[in-house]
């Protein structure tokens, strides 16, 4: 009796993943997909101001092109929001399908804005053979974007976390924690700073010093409103009130972006940046734009980690195609060149244990760059906070310091 | 049948209706989209945008834009920073005129400064930075040795509070365009007589050139130097690299909100947009008072003898150095960015790369192609049929006279008056609409918005100078217009079309939000190249991307340049 319904369940399931198929235009599977996406042109829209992610993008380019005859072709961006805005032109002009943007590298708010105005397309997670192998239980932001649920709408492709690069020939010893950073630049004042606070890592910035300095953490993964928030947040105004006057320019300007802040690091202006990207240290090394004494620290009460992701828009013109590369992002093969640190040098989003032996190889025979951290030494990740907390650090920087 | 009385102009009879076209057309062809994507952003600016969720029209997006911290601060900079660019740079060029105007060095300088005109701005700006930041090469130069400096100094040089810096890298570009417009409109004033009768009058050069001179050149470069304060207003990706930050020029503030994260920004943005083509329409009005305040005291001064006007090598020397600046600065500004193109690592406070690397070039070179190839067909497109329409509004004026439709050609103007912000993303709702986005049909188009008024600028002056009795001899020797026009008329204007040419093809390979807007991710050229790949901030990539970018629009004008300096009569 129970294996007969359990047995209806899964033909229920099955066929409402058939009906969900046909509503969304694709064939029913994978092999149907793979024939559809064979000789298809694939619009990447993807952030290009980081040279390794380039790199990467065109193997990427090169492989799909191999195994699967998808033809990869990266729109390089230097906004994510072109693309954003560009699929917004194509759904006031009504055109529904046949859109120009097949794939788009998202996250966070950006997602949160497109899934909210409806255009993205999905959920298509369910239909990636590799997705089974993604971490979803021990790399939560795999499936939660900023504490909001992806639900198939973007696949996870690496993962990042906030590291703090410096320069240890100049600093031997760096502050671990948010008031010892305080306290370390009173010492010496002008050698730090952030980007522009509406820059994401600007805005990271301060929301990272939030979870050490909130009295409850654990509020941070629910929505906040502004009472609630200017109560909970007075602790990090105290502590940014008066290192202000001590970052890089006294605080009166900031870098555009974390890599302008990069470069400041780079000729001595500044010893300590914060950085998306846990390899960023031993990349710049590489690449002769950081200098060899570089280093990375993390705050001892852990960092916060999240996931990179991409996403279709709900008008693209080539979905199959655009479903094989984000499926080819999943495999070992991709997973373990994005985790080169001559490369990339970004965390796996997935779950070793379920690797072939073979695959797991591949991780296991991967160098560690000389200024990245091990697995032991990041130490957990912290949850994003929800957006409502981000949003409000944003308008109160603005209202405090905006004249 | 030569010897035939045909007519001059229109006004004896019949014209030409071919040419009468041509002002009807290049007004329908430019001012449509133009305006069609004005109304799509006044739209939004009111709350109407339904594929954002924007049904109900009212005053929201206004009241959130003016609740924009630092928004008067912002609109502050931005009118201190533009008139400023503009003033400086039509001071110093008219300086240079009145002080150097003849003299070797003065041609000197106007044979250096136009190559600059082909120099994008974004990698001017670049350069710049690169030049004279507290990291700069400047610095490094002198650092440590005669600085003391180890670290750079934290002095906001480029991002400066008020604005200076943003205000060089605009006159960087701005002096060398005026002083071109103004070359080629003294060719029209008779210098050297009006020159002789002041001084047989008992007056200096100076005061001839401040009283009799001046106010002459100037009402013929009106237009340009109001293109340059729009300009100077409007601007994004110098303003980006050299302006504060916190809070930015407006323009910069607008680009910021078109492109949040947060979609609902886009309302204030639309609003934002219309409010800055005020604030450029309000700019040139008040600069416009400015001329008329300027003239009666003119006016006054010379009913009371003139005024005492410094004169000497001292004055001279100093417009000479004013005008020279832009070359030094650019040219060691591309050298700056040429040696980190080839550096494998250069760090503070070292004078010259400590190691150096051809890998970068060689790594990007394949990538360079395809969007070299794409900006030198859409600049040589959008400049040759650009030049066509053009030329054929000159030639109808000329034929058939100043017609109504002649008399409304300024209305081309309007693309270089409006923020570009203000109507391209109403225009790209409007190419997907039509199917067009990522076609070259779009891509050239939208260059031409651009290329047609620079094209007209540079060359109605030299068109309507042209001495009308060579047409009269060929009229009557080649016995057709089109013959005249083939044969004598184009041939004796050579210098000056190839010289437009130019301009309008380093205007279109300089164009970074139409192509990106008209491109679709489709068509990508090496200034959006440039522009996205300056996000990463690597030196190396910077530097061979702007280099690049330069490369194409320099090589065009040398071509020009070569051609226009061949004897073919």
């Amino acid at each position: 009796m129970i294996a007969a319904l359990r047995s209806l369940t899964v033909t229920a399931a099955v066929f409402a993943a058939l009906r969900l198929a046909e509503a969304q235009g694709l064939p029913p599977t994978w092999e149907g997909i793979l024939e559809r996406a064979r000789g298809q042109d694939v619009y990447w829209n993807a952030w290009a101001g980081d040279e390794p992610t380039n790199a990467f993008i065109a193997w990427v380019g090169r492989r799909v092109k191999e195994t699967a005859g998808v033809n990869l072709v990266h729109v390089k961006l230097s906004l994510t929001a072109e693309a954003v805005s560009r699929v917004v032109a194509e759904k006031a002009a009504g055109r529904h399908e046949g859109g120009s943007i097949d794939l788009i590298w998202i996250n966070g708010e950006n997602f949160l804005a497109m899934k909210e105005q409806g255009l993205l397309f999905g959920p298509f997670t369910h239909r990636l053979p590799h997705f089974g192998l993604v971490d979803t239980a021990g790399k939560p932001s795999t499936v939660i974007d900023f504490t909001v649920p992806t639900e198939g709408y973007e696949s996870p492709w690496r993962m990042a976390r906030i590291v703090y690069v410096y320069d240890a020939a100049r600093l031997p010893r760096p502050p671990r924690s948010i008031p010892a950073m305080l306290d370390w630049a009173r010492a010496n004042p002008g050698r730090i700073t952030h980007p522009r606070i509406r820059n994401f890592l600007g805005s990271t910035f301060l929301k990272q010093a939030l979870y050490e300095l909130i009295d409850d953490p654990g509020r941070l993964v629910r929505p906040v409103g502004e009472e609630e928030f200017l109560a909970r947040s007075a602790p990090l105004w105290r502590w940014y009130e008066e290192l202000k006057p001590l970052l890089w320019r006294r605080g009166e300007q900031f870098p555009e972006s974390g890599p302008a802040m990069r470069a400041l690091l780079a000729d001595g202006e500044i010893d300590i940046m914060i950085s998306f990207n846990p390899n960023e240290a031993t990349a710049g090394i590489a690449r002769g734009i950081l200098p060899p004494t570089v280093r990375t620290f993390v705050l001892e009460r852990g960092t916060i980690g999240n996931t990179s992701f991409v996403a279709i828009p709900y008008n693209a013109r080539h979905k199959e195609g655009a479903l094989v590369v984000a499926d080819f992002l999943l495999t070992p093969e991709s997973q373990a060149r994005a985790m080169h640190p001559e490369g990339m040098g970004n965390p796996t989003v997935l779950d070793l244990d379920r690797l072939a032996p073979e695959d797991r190889r591949r991780f296991a025979a991967l160098p560690r760059g000389v200024a990245t951290l091990s697995p032991e030494e990041l130490g957990r990740a912290l949850p994003e906070p929800h957006p409502s907390w981000m949003n409000r650090i944003v308008a109160e920087w603005e209202r405090r310091y905006s004249r | 049948m030569g010897t035939a009385v045909l007519p001059l102009t229109g006004k004896r009879g019949s014209g030409s209706p071919l040419l009468a076209l041509f002002p009807a057309a290049a007004l329908l062809l430019f001012l449509a989209p133009v305006l069609a994507g004005l109304a799509s952003t006044a739209l939004a600016a009111f709350g109407y945008l339904p594929a954002l969720g924007g049904t109900a029209p009212g005053l929201d997006p206004w009241r959130r834009l003016f609740a924009v911290p630092g928004l008067g601060a912002s609109l502050g900079l931005t009118l201190r920073t533009g008139f400023l660019a503009a003033a400086v740079s039509l001071a110093a060029v008219l300086g240079l005129c009145a002080t150097l105007h003849g003299s070797r060095l003065f041609r000197w300088l106007s044979r250096m400064l136009a190559p600059l005109l082909a120099l994008p701005h974004a990698a001017a700006a670049i350069g710049l930075a690169f030049l004279i930041a507290p990291s700069g090469w400047v610095s490094r130069l002198l650092s440590p040795g005669l600085t003391g400096w180890q670290r750079p100094p934290d002095i906001a040089i480029v991002h400066d509070p008020f604005g200076l810096c943003l205000v060089l890298g605009l006159t960087l570009k701005e002096i060398p365009y005026l002083l071109f417009m103004a070359v080629a409109a003294l060719e029209q004033i008779r210098v050297r007589e009006q020159l002789a009768v002041c001084r047989t009058l008992g007056h200096g050069r100076a005061a001839a050139w401040l009283h009799v001179l001046i106010p002459q050149l100037y009402r013929q470069i009106r237009l340009p130097v109001y293109a340059v304060l729009a300009f100077s207003l409007s601007v994004v990706d110098v303003a980006v690299i050299l302006a504060p930050t916190e809070p930015p020029p407006f323009s910069v503030l607008l680009f910021r909100l078109f492109t949040d994260r947060d979609l609902g920004l886009f309302f204030p943005a639309s609003a934002g947009a219309l409010l800055q083509l005020a604030l450029t329409v309000a700019a040139i009005g008040v600069w416009r008072l400015g001329e008329c305040a300027a003239g009666g005291l003119g006016r006054r001064l010379v009913c009371r003898g003139g005024a005492r006007v410094p004169e000497g090598p001292a004055v001279s020397g100093f417009f000479g150095a004013v005008a020279g600046l832009p070359v030094l600065l650019s040219l060691g500004g591309a050298l700056a960015l040429a040696l980190g193109s080839l550096s494998r690592s250069w760090f503070f406070p070292q004078a010259l790369p400590s190691a150096w690397t051809l890998a970068h070039w060689m790594r990007h070179a394949p990538e360079l192609l395809r969007p070299a190839g794409v900006t030198f067909a859409a600049a040589l497109a959008a400049a040759a049929v650009g030049l066509f329409l053009v030329i054929g509004c000159l030639q109808n004026e000329r034929v058939n006279g100043r017609n109504p439709a002649a008399r409304t050609l300024w209305l081309l103007y309007t693309p270089l008056l409006v923020p570009q912000i203000a109507f391209l993303s109403g225009l790209q709702v409007l190419l997907v609409r039509l199917g067009l986005d990522g076609t070259w049909t779009a891509l050239v188009g939208s260059h031409l918005l651009f290329v047609f008024p620079y094209l007209f600028l540079s060359l109605a002056d030299p068109w309507r100078a042209f001495d009308l009795r060579y047409r009269t001899v060929a009229l009557s020797l080649c016995g057709s217009r089109a013959r005249s026009f083939l044969r004598v008329e184009l041939p004796l204007m050579r210098r000056a079309v190839l010289f437009a040419f130019a301009v309008g093809f380093a205007v279109s390979a300089n164009q970074y939000l139409p192509t990106l807007f008209a491109g679709a991710g489709r068509l990508t050229t090496l200034t959006v190249e440039a522009v996205t790949l300056a996000s990463g901030n690597d030196p190396r990539v910077t530097g061979i991307y702007a280099l690049a970018q330069a490369a194409l629009p320099l090589a065009v004008f040398a071509a020009a340049l070569a051609l226009g300096a061949r004897r073919r009569f």
